[in-house]
C-alpha cells in the first residue's frame, strides 16, 4: 500500500521530532525509525528529509551538531529542544483530535453498509 | 614519485574504486545546485553511503546499490526546490532572474530603455532646477528631483497595483509642498536639518516601492537593506570610474586648447551624477550576486578595524577629563559613529548563513557593539549635562533624538546577539529585530523634516 504524497508531508513533522524526541539521532537513521515504525509502507523521498530538518532548526525546534560517524565521515546529528518538544506535544493534540474525527466517520460508514438507508430499500 | 608516499587506494585501486568515482561525480552534480550548500551535500553524502553500505549488505553489488542509493535520495531538480524553499536566501537573486526568463529578450531590452530614459529624466530634472532655482532650494529638493525616478523604475519593475502608486505618490507630493512652502530662514539650522532629513524620508518611500508594497515583510524588508548596501558599492564604483574619465578627458580637450571645466559644472556633473543612481540601480537588480560576496567581505575587514578605533575613542573620552565645552558636534560625530557601527552589523547579519553555529567573528561583533555603547555613554553624559545648561537647540533636538534611536537598536541587538552566542535564541530573531527597528528611523526623518521647522519657528 502507498500512501499518498501529501499525508506524508503532513504527518512528516510530528514523526521527526517524535523520533527525535526519543533521543539524539542523524538524518539516515531516522528515515530507517520512520520505516522500521510504518513497517516500510511510509516511503519519503531521501533527499527531502534534509530541508525539513534545515526548517526545523530554523524554528529553533531542533538543534544541529556536527560529529563523526564510526568511520569517520562528517555528520549531522539533530537532538529535540525545549520549543520542540512543546511543538510536538501541539502536534499530538491535533492529530489526536483528526484521528478521532476519522475513527468516527469510519464507524458511521461502516454501520451504512451493513444497514442500508431504508429509503432505498422502499424503492426496491 | 617516492614509494610509501601515496596512499593504498590510490595505488592499487580499491575494490570499490568505481564506487568512489560515481560518489564523486554525484557530488558534483549537487554541488553546482546553488540552493544546496557544501555543508548540505555533505550531509546527503553520509546518508548516500549509509544507504549503499546497508543495500549491499543485502546482496546487491555496488553499481545496484548506488543506483537505488541515488535513486530514493531524489531527482536533483526536486531537491533543489526543497532547498530553495527552505533556504531562499542563497538564491533570493536567482530567483528574480529566473522567474524573468520566459519573457525573453524583449523584456530586458525593454528594461533598458526604461533605465535610460529615467536617467536622463533625473539628469534633466536636476539640470533644470540647478539653472533656475536657488542653491538653497535645490539642495532642500534634491531627494524630491531624482529619488522619484528611482522610485519609478522599481514601481514599474515591481508591477505595483494602483494602491501601492497611490500610497508612493502621496509622500512626495506631500513633503514637496511641505518643504517648499514652509517660510525657512535662509541660514536657519531647520533649513539644513530639513536638508538632511528628507533624503531619509525619501528613501523610506523608495522602499515602499522595492518591495512592491510589502512593506510588512521581514524578508523583504532585509532585501530592501541588501539593496541598500550594494547601490551604495555600485555607486561608489561608478562615481570612481566616472571620475577617472572625465579627469582623462579634461586633460585631453586642454592639450587641445578646449577649457572643459566651465561645463562641469554647469552640464555634466547635474546630468550625470543622478542619471548614474538610476543605473546603479539598475545594475544592483540585475547582478545582485556579484556584489552579494562583496558586502560581507567589507564588514569582516571593517568589523575589526572599527573595534580598534572603538577602543582607542573610549580610552581619550575618558581620560580627556572635562567634556562639558565639547559642542554639538561631538553628538553628530557618536551619530555617525553608531550609524557605522549599525550598519556593520546590519551587513554581516543580512549576509549571514542563518544555520551556521555561533562563531568568533559574532563575538567580536558583539564586542564591537558594546564597545560603541560604551563610547556613546560617556558622549551622551558630557551632552546631557551640556544640554540642561544651555537648552535644546533644533540641532541638538534632532541629533540626541537620533542617538537615543540607535542606542535603543544597538542595546537591544547586543542582547539578542548575545543570547544567540549562549545559543538561547535563534538568529531570526536578531534579524527580525533589525528589519523591525528601521520604519522608526523614517519616523524620526519625518518629525525633523516637517514637525520641526514649525516647532522651533523656521530659525
Amino acid at each position: 500500500m502507498r500512501i499518498d504524497k501529501d499525508l506524508v508531508a503532513a504527518s512528516a513533522t510530528p514523526l521527526v521530532l517524535g523520533i527525535l524526541a526519543d533521543g539524539e539521532s542523524y538524518g539516515y537513521a531516522i528515515l530507517k525509525r520512520v520505516d522500521e515504525l510504518s513497517g516500510g509502507r511510509m516511503q519519503w523521498t531521501d533527499g527531502m528529509l534534509y530541508p525539513l530538518l534545515h526548517r526545523l532548526e530554523r524554528l529553533g525546534l531542533v538543534e544541529a551538531s556536527w560529529g563523526t560517524s564510526d568511520v569517520g565521515r562528517r555528520r549531522k546529528h539533530y537532538a529535540i529542544t525545549a520549543a520542540g518538544r512543546e511543538a510536538l506535544v501541539e502536534r499530538q493534540a491535533q492529530w489526536d483530535v483528526v484521528a478521532h474525527a476519522l475513527q468516527q466517520v469510519w464507524r458511521s460508514a461502516q454501520d451504512g453498509l451493513q444497514n442500508p438507508p431504508r429509503v432505498a430499500e422502499g424503492w426496491a | 614519485m617516492a614509494p610509501g608516499t601515496t596512499a593504498p587506494d590510490a595505488a592499487s585501486p580499491g575494490p570499490h574504486a568505481a564506487l568512489e568515482a560515481q560518489i564523486d561525480q554525484w557530488r558534483g552534480y549537487v554541488r553546482r545546485r546553488e540552493a544546496i550548500s557544501t555543508a548540505d551535500v555533505d550531509e546527503m553524502e553520509d546518508h548516500l553511503r549509509e544507504r549503499v553500505e546497508d543495500l549491499r549488505a543485502t546482496g546487491l553489488d555496488d553499481d545496484e546499490a548506488f543506483l537505488v542509493a541515488v535513486k530514493r535520495m531524489g531527482t536533483l531538480d526536486d531537491l533543489s526546490r526543497e532547498f530553495a524553499q527552505e533556504h531562499s536566501e542563497r538564491l533570493w537573486k536567482q530567483l528574480v532572474l529566473v522567474g524573468e526568463q520566459p519573457a525573453g529578450r524583449t523584456r530586458s531590452w525593454r528594461e533598458l530603455a526604461v533605465v535610460l530614459g529615467l536617467a536622463a529624466g533625473a539628469g534633466v530634472a536636476t539640470k533644470i532646477a540647478t539653472s533656475v532655482l536657488d542653491e538653497d532650494v535645490v539642495a532642500l529638493n534634491a531627494a524630491l528631483l531624482v529619488l522619484p525616478f528611482l522610485t519609478a523604475y522599481l514601481a514599474w519593475k515591481r508591477q505595483v497595483t494602483a494602491r501601492v502608486v497611490g500610497a508612493l505618490v502621496v509622500p512626495f507630493v506631500a513633503l514637496g509642498l511641505v518643504l517648499n512652502l514652509y517660510p525657512f530662514e535662509p541660514t536657519g539650522s531647520t533649513l539644513v536639518l530639513a536638508v538632511l532629513a528628507a533624503p531619509a524620508v525619501v528613501w523610506a518611500v523608495v522602499g515602499v516601492a522595492y518591495v512592491g508594497g510589502r512593506w510588512r515583510s521581514d524578508a523583504r524588508r532585509m532585501d530592501f537593506v541588501r539593496f541598500t548596501g550594494e547601490l551604495a558599492v555600485y555607486y561608489t564604483l561608478i562615481a570612481i570610474g566616472g571620475g577617472v574619465l572625465l579627469g582623462l578627458t579634461t586633460v585631453t580637450f586642454s592639450l587641445a586648447g578646449v577649457d572643459l571645466e566651465p561645463y562641469l559644472d554647469t552640464w555634466i556633473l547635474p546630468l550625470c551624477v543622478p542619471a548614474a543612481l538610476i543605473v546603479a540601480a539598475w545594475l544592483v537588480e540585475a547582478k545582485q550576486n556579484v556584489v552579494e560576496n562583496i558586502a560581507p567581505v567589507l564588514t569582516r575587514v571593517f568589523t575589526p578595524l572599527t573595534l580598534v578605533m572603538l577602543l582607542a575613542a573610549f580610552v581619550v573620552l575618558a581620560t580627556a577629563g572635562d567634556l562639558a565645552d565639547v559642542d554639538r558636534e561631538l553628538l553628530i560625530l557618536m551619530d555617525a559613529i553608531l550609524v557605522l557601527v549599525l550598519c556593520l552589523l546590519l551587513y554581516s547579519v543580512s549576509a549571514r548563513d542563518p544555520l551556521a553555529p555561533p562563531s568568533f567573528f559574532d563575538g567580536l561583533q558583539v564586542l564591537l557593539v558594546v564597545a560603541a555603547l560604551a563610547v556613546d555613554a560617556v558622549a551622551l553624559t558630557a551632552m546631557l549635562t551640556r544640554i540642561a545648561e544651555f537648552g535644546l537647540s533644533p540641532n541638538k533636538t534632532a541629533a540626541l533624538g537620533l542617538n537615543l534611536l540607535l542606542l535603543v537598536h544597538l542595546a537591544w541587538s547586543a542582547v539578542l546577539a548575545t543570547a544567540f552566542l549562549r545559543g538561547r535564541r535563534p538568529l531570526a530573531d536578531l534579524v527580525a529585530w533589525q528589519t523591525r527597528f528601521l520604519p522608526a528611523y523614517a519616523g524620526w526623518a519625518v518629525l525633523v523634516a516637517v514637525v520641526f521647522p514649525p516647532v522651533f519657528g523656521f530659525v
